[in-house]
């Protein structure tokens, strides 16, 4: 199973669980997880992206036995931010970066943005953008980040067939036929996370292919079972479950090794 | 494996053209995760400040919903704190009277309010559950929306009746110390997403004895909620508390009048 969506280091509100890497590791392995793709949680407020790519690569590389791969981040509104982006590729052998527009100050059409995802897909690397990473009615009152809005996204895409891009924490906000139009629009993929409802991956497969989805936990933030049983609740042929588990996400990733 | 009661369900979001096609659909996805019981309250559409005339439209619907399901499910009546004395003659009606095993207090009018006090002193009577829904939003509140320092007021006011905080306050870290020191208040893992630490902030604050599972199914995903418990770093016989024991003490005396077997 590969976990497309996992984060490092400490959530900056309060300890979790399994905010402690070796403790993260044995809850994957556990679940069967054989490849977890780690953002760091440091890329939310920190202003040394680099520094904080650095750690994370460093934090991925000492621990699970090559379980983890790092996801840096990048903030196009930062000065000197195609560095960054030269280091996540050149110094840490990145595959692919993770965007948090909401915290680091920035919408979809944002030119900064369309530059860093051309710049990206340049460096044949897959961008993954959060949405969101919390509810924004459980929000510190004093760091109050609402939602990424997700619309201008179907046209840059359409506009960059080359561009692969996977939404993270995007199910909730994304449905119908917002969702089926982003879907059609290129290669993009959307992660499980935060997808609610009951049975609600056979109630999305309605509206969005298969191959589209990926399992996706948000963990340490969210309980790495809860994507798990995601797939009990649901009632799916066992290729459909696979893709989802594993081959979606090793798809979405193949062009950028 | 452990037996799992939901206290917090809903047919809205379930699809079918009756209510017992729309329970058979839910019943089979409760089945998938092993939740041997399903607290239903509300009906379809639901409504925020329901007239006496809407409450009892939907509170008719959860008892046909019931109707083939008597085995897996259980009804809370749904009331309204601005209609008092017509919210007591449905507790009558429904529970006194009726199927229907507690009462669901939703959003209308604030919990801490003295309407609810005659409300609470009948249901103590019957020893009715009592659910009420509680957020402590960030981004504010409904007006009518009760908050768990509401419901800590009402649970001061009434020591010997037990309730429910509801979403543990949403905002879990906040709502579980409002209602620590308050021993008959239990709180509910309902609702909100699956972050990591609540269930194991309420067990080590409040003991796992006043701990109950909750989905909000079927706007929630049974899987996200369930998790909460299933993925807690507290012992197995905490999680048995959790996942249904402490739902089935809660009931029992209800049950146990109405001639209900668990």
């Amino acid at each position: 199973m590969i976990d497309v969506n996992v984060h490092l280091s400490r959530w900056p509100f309060r300890r979790l669980p399994d905010d402690d890497t070796p403790a993260l590791v044995q809850r994957l392995r556990a679940a069967g997880v054989t490849q977890a793709w780690a953002g760091t949680f440091d890329a939310l407020l920190h202003r040394n992206l680099s520094d904080a790519n650095a750690r994370l690569a460093d934090e991925c590389a000492r621990h699970g036995d090559g379980l983890f791969l790092p996801f840096g981040s990048v903030n196009p509104t930062a000065p000197d931010w195609r560095e960054d982006l030269r280091r996540c590729v050149e110094v840490h052998h990145m595959r692919g970066i993770r965007l948090y527009p909401n915290y680091h100050g920035y919408k979809l059409d944002d030119p900064g943005f369309v530059a860093l995802l051309d710049a990206a897909t340049e460096r044949n690397l897959l961008v993954q953008v959060a949405l969101k990473m919390e509810d924004e009615r459980t929000q510190h009152p004093l760091v109050s980040v609402p939602a990424v809005d997700p619309a201008p996204l179907a046209d840059l895409i359409a506009a960059r067939p080359k561009l692969r891009l996977m939404v993270l924490n995007g199910l909730g906000i994304l449905r119908g036929e917002a969702l089926t139009k982003l879907a059609r629009s290129g290669q993009v993929w959307f992660d499980i996370a935060m997808l609610e409802g009951v049975a609600g991956i056979e109630k999305t497969l309605s509206v969005l292919p298969s191959n589209r989805l990926a399992f996706g936990s948000h963990a340490p933030f969210f309980i790495h079972e809860a994507a798990v049983l995601k797939l009990q609740e649901s009632e799916l042929p066992q290729p459909v479950r696979d893709a989802i588990a594993r081959e979606n996400a090793q798809a979405s990733l193949a062009a950028a090794s | 494996m452990p037996t799992i009661w939901d206290l917090h369900c809903h047919l809205s979001g379930v699809e079918g053209r009756t209510l017992d096609e729309r329970m058979g659909k839910f019943v089979a996805i409760a089945d998938r995760m092993g939740i041997a019981r399903v607290i239903l309250s509300m009906g379809v559409p639901w409504s925020q400040n329901p007239t006496p005339d809407d409450f009892r439209r939907q509170n008719d619907q959860v008892v046909e919903a019931l109707t083939h399901w008597h085995h897996r499910a259980f009804g809370l009546a749904y009331i309204n704190p601005h209609y008092p004395e017509e919210s007591l003659a449905e507790i009558e009606r429904m529970i006194a009277q009726g199927p229907l095993v507690g009462i669901k207090l939703w959003v209308a009018r604030r919990c801490k309010d003295a309407a609810l006090d005659p409300i609470i002193r009948r249901c103590g009577e019957l020893q009715a559950l009592i659910f009420q829904h509680t957020w402590l939003k960030t981004t504010g509140n409904l007006e009518g929306e009760s908050t768990p320092f509401d419901l800590a007021e009402l649970a001061a006011r009434h020591p010997a009746v037990p309730m429910i905080l509801g979403h543990a306050g949403g905002n879990w870290e906040l709502g579980i110390r409002a209602v620590r020191g308050l021993p008959n208040v239990y709180v509910e893992t309902a609702g909100f997403d699956p972050t990591a630490g609540m269930v194991e902030l309420a067990v080590q604050e409040l003991g796992a004895n006043r701990v109950i599972y909750g989905s909000d199914a079927a706007g929630r995903s049974f899987a996200s909620q369930l998790a909460k418990v299933a993925g807690a770093k507290i012992s197995v016989a905490d999680k048995e508390q959790i996942y249904g024991r402490n739902l089935q003490r809660l009931l029992s005396p209800m049950l146990a009048a109405k001639g209900i077997k668990p």
